[in-house]
């Protein structure tokens, strides 16, 4: 009947603090929670331009009880790799240095100082939130839109590319750790920060993060959401490390595709799909496949 | 008496970086920075430098990596020319807006198209705006103190603002030569412990550059200036202390050479400065009563000093090695604007700019240019403005 | 060797610097059009809407069931849509 411990550590209920000025139904503190889970107070997140720098607050008053440095658009991997190498240095080595950046700052204007980053492998996590377009500015497409999906710079065509694997890119740096994670399966995102915690190196964690209003749908809807975009293999659960691929729990079932939920259930919720006609569909469900075919080639 | 080496500008800085005891440079090579970055990278690996080097992939983030390193309390020092400058550009106001000390040394080089390696100070004076304090070097000697100076300065609490160092490309950066190097022990020593107003390293919750409303943001960079306004006297001090530890200054913000009883001032700073020098040199033999203002730190601007030495004069002819499309030199506009803080009279103030996409302007040029502004005057006429003196 | 470092306040000292405060939005409880209510008899304690709430606002105690800080519950509804028992629901806010 009742539990006498939480699933999660209490330390998840004093760092993000109530009364952001985040969306309703925004995914991004939610996964702030499952960090401090993991870190709880003993973190500096480095934040460029994207909907966080607004969410945690104006100044003088900051809504995350843990350390932020806001910077220039491009830079947070750069910032991040400063700021490791800094204390390391000192020998501090009690706080976590975590790149918190959307996929604008990561997939599109950030991806030079990722990749250097990366590639020099300085010790530290970046996690990229994956909302699958410009949310700050307005719901512009990004390299991580998926195909088909409108927004105010594709608003009546839909984004005519499919969406850019960062995940496998930083496969191909060949880092200590990549993961993929989702805002639906918190228990499954805290293993993988736990699992990277313990790595020294450069680690990456793309965070598929379901944007109420820039997707269009009712905020109720955003754990729902996530969950339906694994259920119905849109978004697969691994984590690469070792050389090679680790499917996660939660994906597993979804390896055979008749156990995976017809794509239109995950599409149904989302207004930025409202547009799509039989044959993006059918694009659409070639691109899980196909996905997925990498996945097992991997594994 | 210090060790004395055989260095170029670049190595100068190299070395400025090591006394000073530097934690983290991250760079990325240019032409003609790039010996700095390599002689630096050789002295750590031989082990005469305890730093680390981050071999940054672009400008634009080895400014970022060398701020990430400062905020966690690092000393930094970074350094570029030209195009990595205007690349690293967004960097250098989040620097000094952060209120977190730190160095950089800029090898000026001119813009491009069309490629061009040689130096003018467009890519200086571009940083004009930032909130940096910008000094200029007039030799390698000069080069290395202050890089060391400029660390002294960044990290004192009445500023708690970055540091930019210019030096000339080629001219300095690649001709060596005798610098002193003051003893390492000393330096350390004297620079003290790094501080810094603020640290974000876990000891505490604090988040930097929230979201600001309109007064807020305005009274954050009021205090800025007043920083900035404050740094005149802490160049001052530290100038003059660093003569009577290591043996040289250089007078503060501004070298004044033949000033006391000239009738006519010649502006000008960087590397030129010294063949404006000798030119004048020689108008002295001949009985021209003109002096040479070297402009050490453009940034504060040094008006109350300028002001000192220009107040009785009847001409100042300023020579600026860059021009600002549309207007002119950079040096001259602030002179004028320095000088009128003090007076509505102004004397017959001349700009002459030279040099520009590296063009040589050797000591005869100068002596020209200057012995035909004075002469103009002293006819009871009056000298153009400004002009762009070009020679192939 | 690594520097010593000190850290010593400016003397002009206002500083681009937040510290953590509950509240930076103001009472994001008035932002609500529909508030969710907790049915603690129907409550199985799993702490999935503690876990989910995007504002942190759910505490969930085995002796208390699922608690709601009203003040800042900004009434998005992912709590009643998460809950395996249907223990909570959205009510028209008054």
């Amino acid at each position: 009947m009742s539990q006498a411990k939480p699933p999660l550590p209490y330390k998840m209920r004093d760092v993000v603090l109530p009364g952001d000025a985040a969306c309703p139904g925004c995914p991004i503190p939610m996964a702030w929670k499952v960090l401090s889970a993991v870190f709880g107070e003993k973190m500096i997140l480095v934040i460029p331009a994207c909907c966080s720098s607004v969410v945690v607050g104006p100044y003088p008053n900051n809504s995350l009880k843990a350390s932020i440095v806001h910077v220039a658009f491009a830079s947070a991997a750069a910032v991040a790799s400063g700021i490791a190498e800094a204390l390391r240095r000192r020998g501090v080595n009690d706080v976590q240095v975590i790149a918190w950046a959307g996929d604008g700052g990561t997939a599109d204007i950030g991806m030079a100082s990722l990749s250097g980053a990366a590639e020099r492998n300085h010790d530290f996590i970046y996690i990229m939130y994956d909302n699958e377009a410009y949310m700050n500015t307005g719901i512009q497409r990004s390299s991580a839109t998926p195909y088909g999906a409108l927004t105010t710079t594709t608003p009546i065509i839909g984004k005519t590319e499919h969406k850019k694997d960062v995940a496998r890119i930083m496969i191909a740096h060949n880092v200590p750790y990549v993961a993929t994670a989702s805002i639906g399966y918190p228990h499954d995102l805290y293993a993988k920060l736990q699992r990277a915690k313990n790595i020294r190196g450069f680690k990456f964690i793309h965070l598929h993060a379901p944007c109420p209003v820039g997707w269009r749908f009712d905020p109720k809807y955003t754990v729902r959401v996530a969950k339906l975009a694994v259920e119905t293999g849109m978004w697969i659960l691994y984590e690469y490390y070792d050389r090679k691929l680790h499917l996660s729990p939660p994906s597993r079932p979804y390896l055979d595709p008749s156990k995976r939920k017809p794509v239109e259930e995950y599409l149904k919720y989302q207004g930025r799909f409202r547009r799509l006609t039989p044959e993006k569909i059918e694009e659409i469900k070639k691109y899980i496949e196909q996905n997925w075919e990498w996945v097992k080639r991997l594994m | 008496m210090g060790k004395k080496m055989v260095l170029t500008g670049n190595y100068a800085v190299a070395y400025a970086a090591k006394l000073a005891h530097v934690d983290i440079v991250a760079a990325y090579p240019i032409t003609p920075q790039t010996t700095i970055v390599e002689k630096i990278a050789e002295l750590i690996e031989k082990g005469e430098m305890d730093a680390t080097m981050i071999r940054v992939e672009s400008e634009h983030s080895a400014l970022a990596a060398t701020f990430g390193a400062a905020v966690a309390g690092a000393r930094v020092l970074t350094a570029t020319s030209s195009h990595g400058l205007m690349y690293m550009h967004e960097w250098l106001h989040w620097f000094s807006r952060a209120r977190i000390p730190g160095v950089m040394a800029i090898v000026t080089r001119t813009l491009a198209p069309p490629w061009n390696i040689w130096s003018d100070h467009t890519d200086f004076y571009g940083q004009r705006d930032t909130g940096w304090l910008l000094a200029f070097a007039m030799d390698n000697q000069e080069v290395l103190d202050t890089v060391i100076q400029a660390f002294k300065i960044s990290e004192d609490p009445r500023v708690y603002l970055p540091v930019l160092i210019g030096l000339d490309a080629f001219i300095l950066s690649h001709t060596s030569m005798p610098v002193e190097l003051p003893d390492e022990d000393r330096v350390v020593e004297w620079l003290g412990p790094r501080r810094q107003g603020y640290v974000i390293d876990g000891r505490e919750p604090l988040a930097l550059g929230n979201l600001a409303w309109p007064e807020d943001t305005e009274e954050l960079f009021m205090d800025l200036e007043k920083a900035m306004e404050e740094s005149y006297n802490v160049i001052k001090e530290v100038d003059r202390e660093y003569g009577e530890l290591f043996g040289r200054s250089y007078g503060g913000l501004i070298q004044c050479v033949h000033c006391s009883d000239a009738k006519y001032l010649a502006v000008s700073t960087g590397a030129w400065s010294g063949d404006l020098i000798e030119a004048v040199n020689m108008l002295r033999e001949e009985g021209y009563p003109v002096g040479v203002l070297r402009v050490r730190f453009y940034r504060p601007f040094p008006h109350r000093d300028i002001w000192e030495y220009a107040r009785g004069v009847k001409g100042v002819i300023v020579y600026d090695r860059a021009i600002s499309f549309g207007a002119w030199g950079p040096l001259y506009t602030d002179t004028v604007a320095g000088l009128y803080n003090y007076t509505t009279k102004l004397p017959i103030i001349s700009n002459v700019i030279a040099g520009v996409g590296g063009v040589n302007v050797p000591h005869e040029d100068f002596y020209r240019l200057t012995k035909e502004f004075i002469d103009t005057i002293e006819k009871g006429e009056e000298p153009p403005r400004i002009k762009w003196y070009h020679r192939r | 060797m690594v520097n010593k470092l000190v850290i010593e306040k400016p003397l002009y000292n206002k500083l681009p610097l937040a510290k953590p405060k509950i509240g930076v939005a103001g009472k994001t409880g008035t932002w609500r059009t529909e508030k969710p209510v907790v049915n603690n008899d129907k409550c199985k304690r799993c702490y999935l809407c503690e876990i989910y709430c995007p504002v942190n606002v759910i505490r969930v105690e085995p002796e208390t069931g699922a608690v709601i800080d009203y003040d800042y519950c900004k009434g998005c509804g992912l709590c009643a849509d998460v809950c395996p028992f249907n223990a909570i629901e959205m009510v028209p806010e008054d």
